[in-house]
């Protein structure tokens, strides 16, 4: 059994939800902090990938990334770098499409937090960024590690938008869900079930986990 | 000296009322606020702070201006150098006793005397949870002055106590404030605690 798609998929789903932890968190706190217009068309572009058919937006993000023209055609001519049908490709399309499985428990979190934690720790001299960092992440842990979780599996889980924008390119866009389609259709069904049972376990054993931590973590932040 | 003269509206449930506060505050000296629930009490203290904004007005520490609308004057709460005992204690439930104060404060000394001062030598290693509420009370406290602020705002800090911690903490706190000079505002539902150690009274109606 040719296990490089489980691999590859592993890998995706690592780097992608590295990005997103490291963009995400920021910008979920940008969301939390206050209420605007612009705030809300900003979540609802966001949100977009939860309510979107994978394709559509794997059929937008081919269109942005193809190096004839806009984005694709500056990082095409300027960097060198093609989007489409490649591994940068996917996972800058991975970051958006699980974009809001960061987002949104990270978010709804840092404002169920009381108003008060962060006022103590500016009234003790702290920046906002210490505050955030000291006060605020900390006592997010729980939905921190469900947003982590949540990200990394949706990613391992995506095959719409990898087939538009990846295509199948064994080593380098062929992840697992394609390599499972990809078995159906020439009816090698034992490789299908390998790889369907790898990534069923994997994220089986990843929600358990969450649900397990979150269990001992889950409380109130006033105690 | 403290000086605020402010004008902040108050949502009411009959509708709005305007909050209007001209006082001074001596250097050193220790005032009492009483009045009803809903009455501005709470508003004043964050105001003071600089976590809400008033729509009018002036406040001033000594020479510096820390509030003044016409001029757009804002000093952030970070700079105005105070403590603030929140009346919902506001403790930070990832860190122990003792993280509290190294949170605000590198002194260890300091530190070690605040420790001593509330009586949580014992329980350093506590987080929140695992506190009474008169025990996290005192640690609202301390944690306010673990800064060493100019001038200290208190809502409701003894609610939680009884009546033997309560006078022996007030009887070091009253100590510890004249030793480092901070001017301090208490908020309070019962003022008859505050009888013989605050030197004036502001009554909110």
């Amino acid at each position: 059994m040719d296990l490089s798609p489980i691999w590859l998929t592993l890998k995706l789903a690592g780097i992608t939800t590295a990005l997103l932890f490291i963009v995400g968190v920021p910008f979920a706190w940008w969301l939390s902090r206050g209420r605007s217009f612009f705030k809300i068309i900003v979540e609802a572009i966001i949100t977009m990938p939860l309510v979107l058919p994978p394709s559509v937006l794997g059929f937008y993000l081919l269109l942005a990334f193809s190096p004839q023209r806009g984005l694709g055609k500056w990082l095409h001519d300027n960097f060198d770098v093609q989007l489409v049908f490649s591994f940068p490709g996917l996972v800058l399309a991975s970051v958006i499409y699980s974009m809001p499985f960061m987002i949104g428990p990270v978010k709804s979190a840092l404002q169920q937090l009381p108003a008060a934690l962060a006022e103590a720790s500016y009234t003790l001299g702290k920046s906002r960024w210490q505050t955030f960092k000291s006060v605020l992440l900390p006592n997010i842990k729980p939905s921190l590690l469900t947003a982590v979780v949540l990200s990394f599996a949706h990613t391992l889980g995506e095959f719409g938008v990898v087939l538009m924008i990846g295509g199948n390119i064994p080593g380098v866009t062929r992840v697992a869900s394609i390599a499972v389609y990809d078995a159906v259709e020439k009816m090698d069904y034992a490789s299908a079930n390998n790889y369907s049972l790898i990534l069923f376990s994997i994220t089986f054993v990843m929600v358990i986990a969450v649900f397990v931590f979150n269990k001992y973590q889950a409380k109130s932040p006033l105690g | 000296m403290i000086s605020i003269n402010i004008e902040k509206k108050l949502k009411a449930y009959h509708g709005q009322q305007v909050l209007h506060i001209d006082k001074q505050f001596a250097t050193g000296s220790i005032t009492k606020i009483y009045g009803p629930s809903g009455s501005g009490k709470t508003t004043f203290l964050k105001v003071i702070a600089g976590l809400i904004s008033p729509e009018k007005g002036v406040i001033k520490a000594d020479r510096e201006t820390w509030f003044n609308a016409e001029v757009k004057i804002n000093l952030s709460t970070q700079k105005r150098n105070i403590g603030f005992v929140f009346q919902q204690y506001a403790l930070f439930p990832n860190m122990t006793v003792r993280q509290h104060l190294e949170y605000a404060t590198a002194d260890e000394n300091w530190i070690e005397r605040l420790l001593s001062l509330g009586k949580l030598e014992s329980l350093q290693t506590h987080k929140p949870d695992y506190l009474s509420g008169g025990q996290q009370q005192r640690l609202a406290i301390l944690r306010a002055l673990a800064t060493k602020p100019r001038l200290l705002l208190m809502d409701e800090p003894f609610s939680a106590l009884d009546t033997k911690m309560k006078t022996e903490l007030i009887a070091a706190l009253k100590g510890l404030l004249k030793e480092l000079n901070i001017t301090t505002i208490i908020v309070s539902h019962s003022p008859q605690e505050l009888d013989g150690w605050a030197d004036d009274e502001m009554v909110f109606e």
